[in-house]
């Protein structure tokens, strides 16, 4: 079995901790009070606020978007007014707050008539790539990268889909739950996802120790029922009613292969999954279509299918709420848009050992400092760790060269040679030594003897690169400007020269002519 | 004898190569001056002591000016002129005001004239406005000089600091290793 | 609720630089045993000697540069650095020279570089190649292995030679001072003889000499076993005595009466506690893992041209630091190919 599979280089084996979540059936949250939704987009700007304050909207009502390639539109997830679009706080490292509109939930749930497409197969890629942007669909692995323009491969000849089930970060269990209750979905959104595509293979990765999940999609694939009992659907209650209704064929997914791959960190990464399923390398600064494959996550796949054929945009997701600072770690599904809190609330709330809350796993994840932020689209789990997280304050030594993060490296870089060159602001050679390949996986800061925050540096310097570059083309401009404006000046200065010696001549041939009455000539 | 002749044509022909050279490969303008006027912020300020980064750019390659006399810089522009020049990093001069943090000129509409001075003095052609009409700054375009605040007759013109946005926030530097 | 942030990862490191040098302390026992049963109580003396001398060195250092004790003292690094020194000196050096190499190794060596991961130099080999120029003598004077004289040795005595240099009655100093097996071959080489005359010394046994060889396997099985635990990288040891062992075995099958056998290069002298203790330094050796093979490697073929065609009857300390030196540009050369990026 190991044999069929590539490796990548380094990656560490983590303690897990799935079982906390895992073994919880999936439930569904109330609506929450309020639903706030930032409205900063990949692309670094707003998107368009397309509701005002005091605005009724309705469930899956497209409240804020615009036309940027690199924005979705986001749906309000349950009925309600609008009641505010003010600067509050995000999820996001900087503390910083951005803008949100926030939603008061009036309960009733009303929503929108949806529009669905029974018969995929007969749509033509580009109607069923629009239909998956208006929902509001991006990759639910954590990028948030938005779906549609993912699956605008240009040019490129695509051969392999590949659905990420490997979920490699601990404690996370969010598509392994999804997986498990409503594999139909999975298998549905990846058959669209390749007549998107136009290719005839797909692979479904799940990491080995995720036996559960490879048996329900495989008995889903012979046509069967998942074999748990029918849990909820990770979408909510849909005024089209819900459930796969046969519309691809069995035969469809026999182009579709479950493998089970190594549970090692980080094997769900995309360029590590691509690597490890074909050996196949993403060219630096290239994509993984430049190798002919597209990786979508199997929640991705599951939203698609939701979007596509029910007509239903992303308005809900599955969240792994779990941790030892949270009384019942568990699956839920969750509006996007719920604060924190609520969703915690619903999961018993915390127990005194909750000391950090964070958004996504424990190496990647992000510390939030507030349980009010909200669940965004990319949210996957909400980790409340207690000390072992935390820690005491590391007390970083100098590094000794040992050489542990090279060979923990997923991309095979030198993290301590990065770490001298980006902690001594020599950023250029910092770049030599590929800065920009690092995937932040925190796999050196993990096996560092030293404790050094190594990712910390890198983040750091990668920031102070981009700022320079920034400022760099910022100086250009000003540059061109302030030539463009002494040429124009040197301009005006010699017509006006040009113009007063020909008024001076005109005027002393006028005096010689002895001819006053001829007017002066004009400059 | 031979030897000496051969020494001879030896000097000839590099002359020549010399001379060659020196006519086919010439360097139009100086280098140095586009490489240091690469590094300058170019605010177009002033603060140097020269009107603009350009003529302070020729007066370092010259060797009349520091490289510590370009607030707008900083630190960090001084340390990559000492790298460009081999030379040492300095301290800012302390003659020419210190490192600020980045603002930009904002006009109060609501006082503004319309004298067009401020456009007079704007290096980079950022302020918008016609006489007898406000004016308004380009914010894209404004590169911070606040050489267009002392020249209003109303004082209107204030400089504001450029905040964060999540946009441009950055990843801080970890407190240091134990050295 | 508010709770406190910080950057990912937010998992607690698993390893520290005070259980990697712990590791190395405890695989140094076999052989520091070993060591210990054949040439008597003067090697404990001298270990406890120089690991007292220092963690002195490193406080006074520590304290006079400003910085934190605590971390720094407990991290073992100064341990380690006199235990490796302690274990290569003969067992009977003189107090004031175990402690001379130990400052120099701590104070000079390591702290004048920036302490802890800043020393290009191995600080122990440094520490022992300053004994080794300023005090050849003493340094090339072995007591006999136990079983190969009459001479026996108490507590007592061994302290009073080590720290008064008072002979017990009826032992005369040159008694106890026995050319090593590599010193011997080399003379008597120079002498005229052939190895296989050689070889028929006492001092000799089945691999190497006498005792030498159970302290070299000693220091083998400490090393295979923080090899397994990945305390060190296996590349080094295994370049390094690979490489050693195939030049010596090219050697000896061009002429087996002047080029001794390719076993004593591998037990005897301190190629078994130079592969696996002192090579493998971290801080001073190559980093890559393409590297760690080249550096291992050209220190075997150094050692080998050393103790054959050198002045010094062995030059595991010498090949060591001549490529220190050289770490730098090996690691320079041998980057290994980014994910992503063409070879």
């Amino acid at each position: 079995m190991l044999s069929r599979f590539w490796e990548f280089h380094g990656g560490v084996r983590l303690n897990r901790h799935k079982e906390l979540s895992s073994e919880q059936p999936l439930a569904v949250a109330p609506i929450p009070k309020q639903l706030i939704y930032p409205l900063q987009q990949r692309g670094g700007l707003n998107s368009k606020a397309l509701v005002a304050v005091g605005d009724q909207v309705l469930k899956g009502q497209i409240i804020a978007g615009d036309d940027h390639p690199l924005s979705v539109p986001t749906h309000a997830a349950s009925s309600g007014v609008v009641t505010a679009l003010e600067y509050r706080p995000v999820p996001h490292p900087s503390g910083l707050d951005g803008l949100c509109l926030v939603i008061d939930t009036d309960g009733l749930d009303r929503a929108v008539r949806t529009k669905s497409v029974k018969d995929f197969n007969h749509s033509k890629p580009d109607t069923l790539r629009r239909r998956i942007r208006e929902a509001g669909v991006v990759g639910l692995g954590g990028a948030a990268f938005p779906t549609a323009t993912k699956m605008n491969t240009g040019n490129r000849t695509i051969d392999l889909l590949v659905l990420n089930g490997a979920e490699c970060e601990p404690y996370i269990t969010c598509d392994d739950c999804l997986l498990r209750t409503t594999p139909d979905s999975v298998l549905q959104g990846a058959a669209i996802l390749m007549r998107i595509l136009g290719v005839e293979r797909c692979i479904i990765a799940v990491e080995e120790d995720m036996p559960e999940a490879a048996q329900a999609l495989e008995k889903a694939k012979l046509g069967g029922r998942p074999p748990s009992p029918p849990a909820p659907s990770p979408r909510f209650a849909l005024p089209d009613g819900e459930g796969s209704k046969g519309v691809a064929d069995a035969t469809t997914y026999s182009n579709i292969e479950i493998l089970k791959v190594p549970s090692k960190y980080p094997t769900g990464g995309e360029k590590q999954l691509i690597q490890v399923l074909t050996g196949r390398e993403v060219p630096v600064r290239g994509i993984p279509a430049d190798v002919g494959v597209v990786c979508q996550n199997v929640g991705t796949a599951a939203a698609v299918y939701a979007a596509v054929v029910e007509g239903a945009p992303l308005t809900s997701r599955i969240v792994t709420v779990t941790g030892p600072g949270v009384a019942r770690p568990q699956n839920v599904v969750a509006r996007i848009g719920t604060p924190i809190a609520e969703l915690v609330a619903y999961c018993g709330g915390y127990t005194e050992r909750a000391q950090r809350l964070i958004m996504g796993g424990p190496m990647m994840g992000l510390a939030l400092p507030s349980d009010e932020l909200p669940t965004i689209k990319s949210t996957n789990c909400i980790l409340v760790a207690d000390s072992d997280a935390v820690g005491g304050e590391k007390q970083a030594l100098p590094c000794i060269r040992c050489g542990a993060c090279s060979e923990a490296c997923p991309v095979n870089l030198i993290p301590q040679q990065l770490y001298w060159h980006s902690r001594s602001d020599q950023l250029k050679k910092a770049q030599a030594y590929n800065l920009f390949d690092c995937i932040e996986c925190g796999c050196c800061d993990y096996v560092c003897p030293s404790h050094i925050p190594l990712v910390q540096y890198f983040r750091a310097a990668k920031g102070r690169i981009l700022d320079k570059q920034r400022e760099q083309q910022k100086a250009d401009h000003a540059r061109l400007r302030f030539e463009a404006r002494q040429a124009r000046k040197e301009r005006e200065k010699r017509e006006k020269e040009e113009a007063a010696r020909r008024k001076k001549e005109a005027l002393a041939k006028a005096a010689t002519d002895e001819s006053p009455g001829r007017p002066p000539p004009s400059p | 004898m031979l030897g000496i002749l051969l020494v001879c044509a030896l000097f000839a022909l590099f002359g020549l190569l010399l001379g060659y050279s020196a006519i086919h490969f010439r360097v139009e303008g100086d280098p140095l001056v586009e490489k240091i006027d690469a590094v300058l912020p170019q605010t177009q300020c002033g603060q140097c002591g020269f009107p603009g980064c350009r003529p302070y750019a020729e007066a370092i390659a010259k060797g009349e000016a520091d490289i510590n006399r370009c607030p707008p810089g900083g630190e960090d522009g001084v340390k990559a002129l000492a790298e460009l020049l081999g030379v040492e990093a300095k301290p800012l001069d302390d003659a020419v005001g210190g490192e600020k943090p980045k603002a930009l000129a904002v006009i109060d509409e609501q006082k503004c004239i319309g004298c067009t001075l401020c456009i007079q003095a704007c290096p980079v052609d950022a302020i918008l406005g016609s006489a007898k009409h406000m004016h308004t700054v380009i914010a894209s375009e404004c590169t911070g000089c606040e050489l267009c605040v002392p020249v209003c007759p109303v004082d209107c013109i204030a400089m504001e600091r450029v905040a964060e946005t999540l946009a441009s926030w950055k990843w801080p530097q970890p407190r240091s290793v134990l050295p | 609720m508010r709770f406190s942030t910080a950057a990912s990862p937010h998992v607690n490191p698993t390893n520290s630089v005070s259980h990697i040098m712990q590791q190395v302390l405890l695989a140094l026992i076999p052989g520091a045993l070993a060591m210990l049963w054949f040439f008597g109580a003067g090697v404990l003396i001298n270990l406890l000697l120089a690991v007292c001398t220092a963690l002195a060195a490193e406080a006074m250092a520590l304290s006079l540069r400003g910085r934190p004790l605590k971390p720094y003292i407990t991290d073992y690094s100064a341990v380690l650095t006199a235990a490796l020194l302690a274990l290569s000196v003969p067992a009977l050096t003189p107090w004031w020279m175990t402690v001379t190499g130990v400052l120099f190794a701590i104070l000079i060596a390591k702290h004048l570089y920036g302490g802890l991961g800043y020393n290009p130099f191995n600080p122990a080999m440094v520490g022992y190649v300053v004994l080794l120029i300023s005090f050849p003598k003493h340094m090339t004077a072995w007591l006999p292995p136990s079983g190969l004289s009459d001479l026996h040795l108490g507590l007592s005595d061994t302290w009073n030679i080590i720290f008064h240099a008072q002979y017990p009655a009826g032992v005369a100093a040159d008694a106890v001072a026995m050319a090593t097996p590599l010193d011997t071959l080399k003379t008597q080489l120079g002498m005229g003889k052939t190895v296989g005359e050689i070889w028929t010394d006492q001092r000799f046994g089945a691999l190497a000499g006498r005792g030498w060889q159970w302290a070299a396997l000693g220091y083998l099985a400490g090393g295979v076993w923080m090899a397994r635990r990945q305390v060190i990288d296996w590349r080094i040891p295994v370049s390094f005595l690979s490489s050693l062992f195939a030049v010596a075995l090219l050697f000896f099958l061009v002429d087996p009466t002047r080029y001794v056998y390719p076993t004593l290069h591998l037990f005897g002298g301190a190629s078994m506690l130079g592969a696996f203790f002192i090579a493998t330094d971290p801080v001073t050796a190559a980093t890559t893992p393409r590297g760690r093979l080249v550096y291992g490697g050209l220190i075997g073929l150094l050692v080998y041209v050393i103790r054959t065609f050198g002045g010094y009857p062995d030059g595991v300390a010498f090949s060591v630091l001549l490529m220190n030196v050289a770490a730098p540009m090996i690691n320079f050369y041998t980057r290994p190919r980014t994910y992503g990026h063409r070879p």
